[in-house]
């Protein structure tokens, strides 16, 4: 199991514009690098991240090999609702892991 | 009586010279974003070994059935202001010791359990999670005289000349310090910072491994992690920083 870190606020007013970190750790290989044996290393990436709130994609990102390693992706959205966040990342060699985290609304 | 004058006033400036505090964190010499990433603890990925750390910190290892937790408690209180306190003499082995050895002889001797490998997520994230307990606290070297013995040896190495190059340590970072080798500025050498999350490993590392990184660039004769010579360097690296500000974990480009 990866560690994953994300940073948001637990609780916001409705309307408000949230900031939310996430940051997972991941060795992002490239796929072509030399091992040390001279072979090449396999590519092991992240290639999808989605993050859903209350079910409804609010943000998505596709990575590709030039992505550091432990990626880290920062966006905003909009509070409307009480509810769920769930972030899911998605990679080679079945990598899957997904968090969540809890947000409640107040009225604006 | 003029001549007098100028004596005293340049008497008085190599004085105010010598107060001035010149040394510098490493963090000084990097660019802003880089700074930025070690100080919000949302952007540094050395905090993902951290949390790894704080996670095993609580889970019983070895035969013992114990945690670390289970000895030493909340982290918060009982290793406040002890990584500052490193490398040390330790009396049972009666040599001196670096925190992550210190921590794998806790392994072996209290919880029963096998010595983290030198360098791994494990070991480097206990490392990690210890040293951010003294986060902002000051350098504060062991005055023993084991531990004065170690630094003392670990001062000669540092002055020693070696590889093919043959650089010393204090050749390129005391005489050479805030100019430039190839792209990246040469900083003073301060470890108050380690473990670091290093961009160009992209990942944690020790101490040591810099340390042989720098020996490998001077092409020496690269010891062991956890040779003695890198422990009795690292004990001369603490009294060279003493009374600066821990910085743990932090980022390097």
């Amino acid at each position: 199991m990866a560690r994953a870190l994300i940073h948001m606020p637990a609780t916001a007013r409705r309307g408000e514009v949230i900031e939310i970190r996430a940051l997972i750790g991941h060795p992002m290989e490239t796929g072509y690098r030399p091992g040390a044996d001279g072979k090449i290393v396999p590519r092991d990436i992240i290639r999808k991240f989605v993050c859903r709130y209350n079910g409804e994609q609010v943000f998505g990102a596709e990575l590709h090999q030039a992505v550091s390693a432990n990626p880290y992706i920062g966006f905003f959205t909009v509070a409307t609702e009480s509810g769920t966040l769930e972030f899911t990342w998605e990679g080679d060699n079945g990598f899957a892991q997904t968090e969540k985290m809890n947000l409640t609304v107040s009225a604006p | 009586m003029k001549r007098a004058v100028i004596a005293a006033a340049v008497i008085c400036c190599v004085a105010v010279a010598a107060l001035a505090d010149e040394r510098r964190s490493g963090a000084e010499f990097m660019g802003a974003s880089t700074q930025a990433m070690q100080r919000d603890d949302t952007l540094n990925p050395g905090m993902l070994w951290v949390s790894g750390g704080e996670l095993q910190w609580k889970t019983a290892a070895g035969a013992s059935g114990k945690s670390c937790a289970s000895c030493h408690g909340d982290a918060g209180k009982s290793m406040r202001g002890l990584a500052a306190r490193f490398p040390a003499f330790d009396h049972v082995s009666k040599r001196t010791v670096n925190l992550n050895q210190r921590i794998n002889m806790c392994r072996e001797r209290r919880q029963q359990a096998p010595p983290l490998r030198a360098e791994s997520e494990e070991l480097l994230g206990l490392e990690a999670y210890v040293a951010m307990q003294s986060r902002g606290m000051p350098v504060a070297p062991p005055q023993d005289a084991g531990t004065r013995a170690s630094a003392a040896r670990g001062k000669q190495l540092y002055l020693q000349r070696m590889g093919q190059l043959n650089l010393s340590c204090a050749q390129c970072h005391d005489e050479q310090a805030g100019k430039r080798l190839a792209g990246s500025t040469i900083p003073q050498a301060h470890a108050a910072a380690y473990p670091i999350y290093r961009l160009e490993w992209q990942a944690m590392g020790s101490l040591q491994r810099r340390l042989r990184n720098c020996m490998s660039g001077v092409r020496a004769e690269i010891p062991g992690f956890g040779a003695q010579e890198l422990v009795e360097l690292e004990a001369w690296l603490a009294v060279r920083d003493k009374g600066m500000k821990m910085e743990s974990p932090g980022v390097r480009p």
